[in-house]
């Protein structure tokens, strides 16, 4: 399709706008992390790299990440495991039941965070502590980050499973061998982009979320997204939240790139 | 004592659930014997694949048996079954070497891998893909990758090979091509063929026998010879070739008779009206209406007088046809009454 030349330059600003509204906030963070001015005065009135220091000091934050890094890791394996296995069953099996166990695996993608978030917190209180002694901290936050990281795992699984199609699979056992050895060697060799596009958004999905994590994390060990917003108001810490949600923004963006182009290539899929 | 078969199948039904349930395959019987290069030939959705599939093992029965060799199989799964497929669309593995997808079944089986190796080259060497081990499937052409399929399946040497319309996705030169290969190969291993397709060229081609389907049953098992000859159904005579339909009045003014009759287009002359067009040929006016020349053969369409339209064809050859034969002309019809053939109604109807 052609475009008039005015046309082009008004979607061209168009677009840039829209962009403009997306980035601009970050890239103020951004700047504002080397900000000299403590209250953060516009313009900056010197450049710093003291709040960078004073972050890297900082237990508060380093622990943060560290918890942070744990649960997204936690809730990814539990994710790849469940995922792959609930996507297998859907995909190449018939049983009883399926579509409603299949409905009832996407939901929790759709679910809003906060009825999440409580109905895990009224668990936790109500049947894990006094029942289990489980209390809230690190392994509620990855139980609670599972739930929804698994769709996405589940959806990558199942859209490369649709793509690959069965006659690969049946093939293999035509030529003798049992569903394992098919698993292990052509199934699996063939999932393998799409479980690392699964766990990179799932690792994302788990790195920056907040809600679910509010109601499941105990007071004393507080994600990463829940120490910034935690200490963005408190005058002393504000330089430091800056950098921290720049940290944050590059964290999460890294995996969603990689993710993107292995999901993209289908060329790629021969080669891996 | 007859032989026991490669492959037996007993009231064979395979319905696929829905409100009516479709049957796709309906109460089959069918002997094939070891050695035979077998064809099932019928239009699609007449339940040749799914037949294929059931002997493969990739679809269970809703009743009857699939025997191997004398040997039950309805309940095994496909890995316990000594055949193998050449699918439709070839599935190679994308993620390994030609090499290794022919390895496969050997690997999978146990075989010491030294031992897989070699056979596996005596494989390639077979379908003329030797020096191919090390490429990727995605780097073969179409008929490269039909070859490999081959080689990938009679590796293993099954009792019987499985083919799925394997020569569908071919242009028509490589077809016909693989198609001299493939009759060659299978005399060479003499394995059991069977051979799922819905060109009746092909099949009439290749086989030493056909099973012709028609939605879900077989309407006839016979020779190449024998089915295109002597259809057994008015379903036969026209799908196998093409064929003269010749019913009711013209029946009775041509053949003599009541019933459904069949004529080969080749079997007809077409005579100038009133020239002779030879002894013992019986014979019916009409009108030329239509000529087509098409290299080889011209195809003449005659509207009967009796009130039917029937088509005539002639090979092109040295004796030099009547050029002045042409549209409107008013012409006689010629043929042997032997090969006039009654062709009842098939049981199915469409």
């Amino acid at each position: 399709m052609r475009l008039s030349t005015s046309t082009k330059w008004a979607l061209a600003a168009f677009a840039a706008l829209v962009l403009a509204f997306v980035y601009v906030p970050l890239i103020v963070v951004g700047i504002n992390s080397f900000n000299a001015d403590r209250a953060f005065g516009w313009p900056p009135s010197g450049f710093t790299t003291k709040w960078w220091a004073v972050a890297a000091q900082s237990e508060g934050a380093r622990a943060a990440l560290w918890m942070s890094v744990k649960a997204g890791l936690g809730a990814t394996a539990i994710a790849l495991v469940l995922g792959t296995l609930l996507s297998l069953a859907l995909s190449r099996f018939d049983f009883w039941g399926k579509h409603t166990v299949n409905l009832l695996f996407i939901l929790p993608i759709a679910l809003p965070g906060i009825v999440t978030g409580i109905a895990l917190q009224s668990m936790i209180q109500n049947v894990m502590q006094p029942v289990f002694g489980i209390g809230p901290g690190l392994f509620t936050v990855i139980v609670g980050h599972a739930t929804f990281c698994m769709v996405t795992v589940f959806n990558n699984v199942s859209a490369r499973l649709r793509r690959m199609g069965t006659s690969l699979e049946q093939a293999s056992a035509d030529l003798g061998a049992s569903p394992l050895t098919t698993f292990r060697r052509v199934t699996f060799p063939l999932l393998r982009s799409g479980l690392v596009a699964g766990a990179l958004l799932a690792f994302g999905l788990s790195f920056d979320e907040i809600v679910v994590t509010t109601f499941t994390a105990g007071p004393g060990s507080p994600t990463l997204p829940i120490w910034i917003y935690n200490n963005l108001f408190r005058p002393n810490q504000a330089p430091v939240v800056n950098v921290v949600a720049v940290v944050l923004v590059i964290a999460s963006l890294i995996p969603v790139w990689v993710a993107q182009r292995l999901g993209g290539t289908d060329a790629a899929e021969s080669r891996l | 004592m007859t032989p026991t078969p490669a492959i037996r199948l007993s009231a064979l039904r395979k319905e696929f659930p829905g409100h009516p349930p479709v049957v796709a395959v309906d109460s089959i019987d069918l002997d094939i014997a070891a050695g035979e290069f077998f064809s099932m030939l019928g239009p699609s959705g007449s339940g040749k694949t799914t037949v294929l599939r059931m002997i493969a093992g990739f679809e269970e029965p809703t009743s009857g048996t699939v025997e191997l060799a004398g040997d039950d199989v309805t309940g095994l799964p496909p890995y316990r079954r000594d055949v193998n497929t050449v699918f439709q669309d070839y599935a190679l593995f994308p993620h390994m070497s030609i090499q290794d997808n022919v390895e496969y079944g050997l690997l999978v089986k146990k075989v010491a891998k030294a031992e897989a190796r070699r056979r596996a080259g005596q494989a390639l060497e077979q379908v003329r893909l030797s020096d191919m081990g090390k490429r990727r499937p995605a780097q073969l052409s179409g008929g490269q990758r039909q070859r490999i399929a081959l080689a990938r399946a009679l590796v293993n040497r099954p009792k019987v090979l499985l083919l799925d319309e394997p020569l569908g996705a071919l242009d028509l030169k490589l077809r016909e091509q693989m198609q001299v290969e493939l009759k060659a190969i299978q005399r060479e291993v003499g394995i059991t063929f069977l051979f799922v397709t819905h060109d009746q060229e092909e099949a009439l081609t290749l086989s030493d026998r056909i099973a012709v389907f028609n939605a879900g049953r077989i309407e006839q098992v016979g020779t190449a010879r024998e089915v295109y000859e002597q259809p057994a159904t008015d379903f036969v005579a026209g799908f196998v070739g093409t064929s003269n339909r010749i019913t009711g009045a013209a029946a009775r003014a041509v053949v003599g008779r009541d019933g459904s009759f069949g004529i080969r287009p080749e079997k007809l002359t077409v005579v100038r009206r009133g020239s002779s067009a030879g002894d013992g040929l019986a014979h019916a006016p009409g009108t030329l209406a239509e000529v087509v020349y098409a290299g080889p053969v011209t195809r003449y369409v005659v509207d009967l007088d009796a009130g039917s339209r029937v088509i005539a064809l002639h090979q092109n050859d040295h004796q030099s046809i009547d050029a002045d034969l042409q549209r409107g002309a008013d012409v006689d019809i010629a043929w042997h009454p032997e090969h006039v053939i009654a062709v009842p109604e098939s049981p199915v109807s469409h």
